[in-house]
């Protein structure tokens, strides 16, 4: 499965980290949230998290073989036992998207929840339309694994017009 | 304890000083957090020489407060309080955002900041990490520019220490605008852009002490709760009924600039000389339409997201962006200065916020200057040769660029519309103070009360100890959901009182419980805690000083602008009766334990322990 995405509807409510700490955390933990929030610039807010990318060059770049990915999901998994948070994942990602977990010395990466995506759960019942399960089908996923700058930087212009770009 | 951090930042400005303190369990349970808990700071560490402190000088204790409910209970907040610069007593303004939420998860329930840097500075809290760093290249920078400025900076210190960790995440940062900096009585604390901590004038108490910003990374969870499951539950029953409510979210009350203030009769309309319009051009459809480019906009955790984020992209205005205008901002900045197009609107509610000025106080100042202008009694050259005509929103822009940097006739309109209204009063000769909207230093919220179609009463206003907050409003029966005894909860608690529309009033105690784990019924509520955070505002704001006391027999009224009949719309002709106002005074008087001059009385204050506070009140019997 994939989460389609739809940027410039994010209204920043957050409501997608609160429910991934508390599914794998059973705290609200914002910073421990495989899913988060970016507010470069106000009213810019937009969702950050594992992209699939169809070669996943974190699993590649991994030296202790911590990561891989579900059969059933498509998602990158991270054994917490295996994992010793050599970051050398965030910098083979794209996006530098995986981020060590505030705490404990591994890497976090979206599981989709093991397919039931709790981010996705809560931005379709508040109506957002920002998060969407959908199948996965053949499709260059990596282009969804930007740095958050470059995400930024689109989403304000888009958004706020000419100015954008200037306010972050 | 369940629900806090469990310490609190004292940060000395003068001395550079900073240190973790920490408030017994006892405290906590009395004032709970935020409005409450600042009542109770200040009372201690400035009561016995309150009528001596200059909000605007060292010896003032500026507060930011969390609640226990912050980061629970849907949609972030924070408290900000100290002796303010408006009234002279004690407001408990509070301000969206993620700023409570990361410095929970800091491991802080709040910061306490007292004496005054001698250059501008910022504090940056990374977790258990204080900085205080040099705030010079950022001073003198508009909200967008400093909010840009701050999180590049933050999150390059961040990427550089901790470059294992990845991307960091933006902090959440407060800030003061220009405004602040040069002490205007009308300046907020902001937050993002144009969110503002306005009732209150803190954004000048910042400014005294040269603290331009404070930035908050926080890596931690929230605080343990007492029951997480029921946590959990009280959440989505939260988020559930704000689903239900579209309409709310829609509009929020943006709907109001036409809609709900033509319908009550109760909009300020140039100057509050009338409270209805017929501008259909002034809609809610106008707004959503013509500039409103996100239709849903909020802060942690919130389901309302009842905030909007407009920007004007052509014609005269171009340019401007801004998060709102909502109710107060479409009347203030608009109906009441005889602005009805939503671009022009638009407009200045983005130059308030660029400039870190209060939307609803400075627009109550500009339309009291047009009523003067519109009378004769200032004249162009009085005004350094602006002329604020009704609807003209550059004149008006010209004006409050004037008042933040308190240039030429805007030294004297950046002490706010009371102490301008003396001013002018003196300069000119002429009462003036028929023409300013306000009670006791601050401005009338945009709900007016001759129509008695809107929610606050003949003596809201009047009695309430935030004086003319249309947030925290005074109530008979004490405890109806609007009472300024039950919002006194949201404040302490820390919430969003906008997510609390619709639901049983006794959830937020219920959650209070899940949070805490301590029982706390309605009625304990507002027959103790409540009253005691009334009791001690109430002294704060009588004793006042050292620039201007409250005098009940004469502050405790309404505007003078109030017993005008309404000369337009459905409700022309109605207007308050004084007898009858006192009436109700009188009521509000006994109900609450002050006596027939409005001075609290020695049996409640003793009744509530606050022994301290009726010896303190003795002088004033």
């Amino acid at each position: 499965m994939w989460i389609a995405r739809e940027l410039s509807k994010c209204s920043g409510c957050r409501r997608c980290e609160i429910a991934c700490s508390l599914f794998h955390e059973k705290r609200i933990w914002p910073e421990a949230s495989r899913i988060r929030i970016f507010m470069l610039a106000p009213g810019v807010e937009f969702p950050h998290f594992c992209a699939q990318c169809e070669d996943y060059p974190c699993i590649e770049a991994c030296p202790t073989k911590a990561l891989s990915v579900s059969k059933e999901t498509g998602a990158v998994l991270v054994d917490a036992n295996t994992c010793v948070g050599c970051g050398k994942c965030i910098e083979a990602c794209p996006g530098r998207i995986p981020h060590m977990h505030p705490t404990e010395n591994r890497i976090l990466i979206c599981d989709l929840c093991g397919g039931n995506p709790q981010c996705v759960k809560v931005c379709q019942e508040g109506l957002w339309g920002v998060l969407r399960a959908v199948p996965r089908r053949t499709h260059p996923y990596k282009l969804y694994a930007r740095i958050p700058e470059e995400i930024a930087r689109d989403l304000a212009a888009k958004i706020l017009g000419e100015e954008g770009e200037h306010l972050l | 304890m369940c629900g806090y951090a469990g310490k609190f930042l004292e940060i000395d400005l003068s001395t550079k000083n900073v240190k973790e303190m920490r408030f017994n369990e006892e405290v906590l349970r009395d004032y709970v957090g935020g409005r409450g808990l600042a009542a109770k700071i200040l009372w201690d560490r400035l009561g016995n020489r309150w009528e001596t402190v200059d909000p605007l000088g060292p010896e003032n204790t500026l507060l930011f407060l969390t609640g226990p409910l912050t980061g629970f209970f849907p949609g972030g907040r924070i408290c900000v309080s100290g002796k303010s610069p408006q009234s002279n007593g004690v407001v408990g303004s509070t301000v969206g955002g993620e700023f409570g939420i990361e410095l929970k998860c800091a491991g802080y329930d709040g910061i306490i900041v007292s004496g005054e840097s001698e250059k501008p500075i910022y504090l940056f809290i990374k977790d258990g990490d204080i900085e205080i760093r040099d705030a010079s290249h950022v001073w003198g920078m508009d909200a967008k520019r400093t909010v840009a400025t701050l999180t590049r900076e933050c999150r390059t210190i961040l990427k550089q220490r901790y470059p294992l960790k990845g991307e960091w995440k933006e902090p959440a940062i407060l800030y003061i605008g220009p405004a602040g900096e040069n002490k205007v009585r009308t300046a907020v604390v902001a937050a993002k852009w144009s969110h503002a901590a306005g009732y209150g004038g803190y954004g000048a108490v910042m400014g005294a002490k040269k603290l331009k910003a404070i930035a908050v990374k926080g890596t931690g969870p929230l605080p343990e709760v007492a029951d997480i499951e029921a946590v959990q539950r009280l959440m989505q029953e939260v988020c559930n009924n704000a689903y239900e409510n579209e309409s709310w979210r829609r509009w929020g009350t943006g709907s109001g600039g036409y809609e709900f203030g033509a319908m009550t009769s109760s909009e300020p309309v140039r100057n509050w000389q009338e409270e209805w319009h017929n501008e259909k051009s002034f809609g809610v459809d106008k707004f959503e339409n013509r500039v409103w480019i996100k239709q849903y906009w909020g802060d942690f955790g919130c389901p309302t997201t009842c905030l909007k984020l407009a920007v004007v992209r052509f014609g005269q205005f171009k340019g401007a962006i801004t998060d709102n205008p909502d109710y107060e901002l479409q009347a203030y900045l608009g109906t009441n200065l005889g602005i009805f197009t939503p671009e022009a609107n638009v407009y200045m509610a983005s130059v308030i916020d660029d400039l870190g000025l209060c939307g609803i106080q400075t627009g109550n100042v500009l339309g009291f200057v047009a009523e003067l202008f519109q009378r004769g009694i200032l004249t162009k050259e009085d005004l350094d040769s602006i002329e604020p005509k009704w609807g003209d929103a550059e004149a008006f822009a010209v004006l409050a660029k004037k008042i933040a940097y308190r240039e030429g006739v805007g030294n004297i309109l950046a002490e706010g519309t009371y102490r301008a209204a003396l001013k002018i009063g003196g300069l000119k000769g002429v009462d003036v103070m028929p023409y300013a909207v306000q009670v006791k230093g601050i401005g009338v919220g945009a709900h007016g009360i001759r129509s008695g179609k809107d929610y606050p009463h003949i003596c809201s206003y009047v009695c309430s100890v935030q004086c003319g907050d249309h947030t925290s409003v005074a109530y008979m029966p004490l405890d109806e959901p609007n009472s300024e005894h039950i919002r006194i909860f949201d404040d302490s608690g820390v919430i969003c009182f906008f997510n609390t529309f619709g639901l049983p009033s006794n959830l937020v105690f219920d959650f209070y419980k899940a949070v805490t784990g301590i029982e706390l019924t309605k009625d304990e509520w507002v027959s103790t805690k409540a009253m005691k955070i009334i009791q001690l505002q109430r002294a704060m704001l009588l004793l006042g000083g050292p620039d201007l006391k409250w005098n009940p027999e004469i502050h405790d009224d309404n505007p003078p602008r109030f017993y005008e009949p309404l000369p337009s719309g459905p409700f022309k002709g109605k207007t308050l009766e004084k007898a009858r106002v006192d009436e109700e005074k009188r009521k509000y008087y006994a109900l609450v334990g002050w006596d027939e001059r409005g001075i609290p009385k020695s049996d409640i204050l003793k009744k509530l322990g606050l022994h301290d506070v009726d010896k303190a009140l003795e002088k004033l019997r």
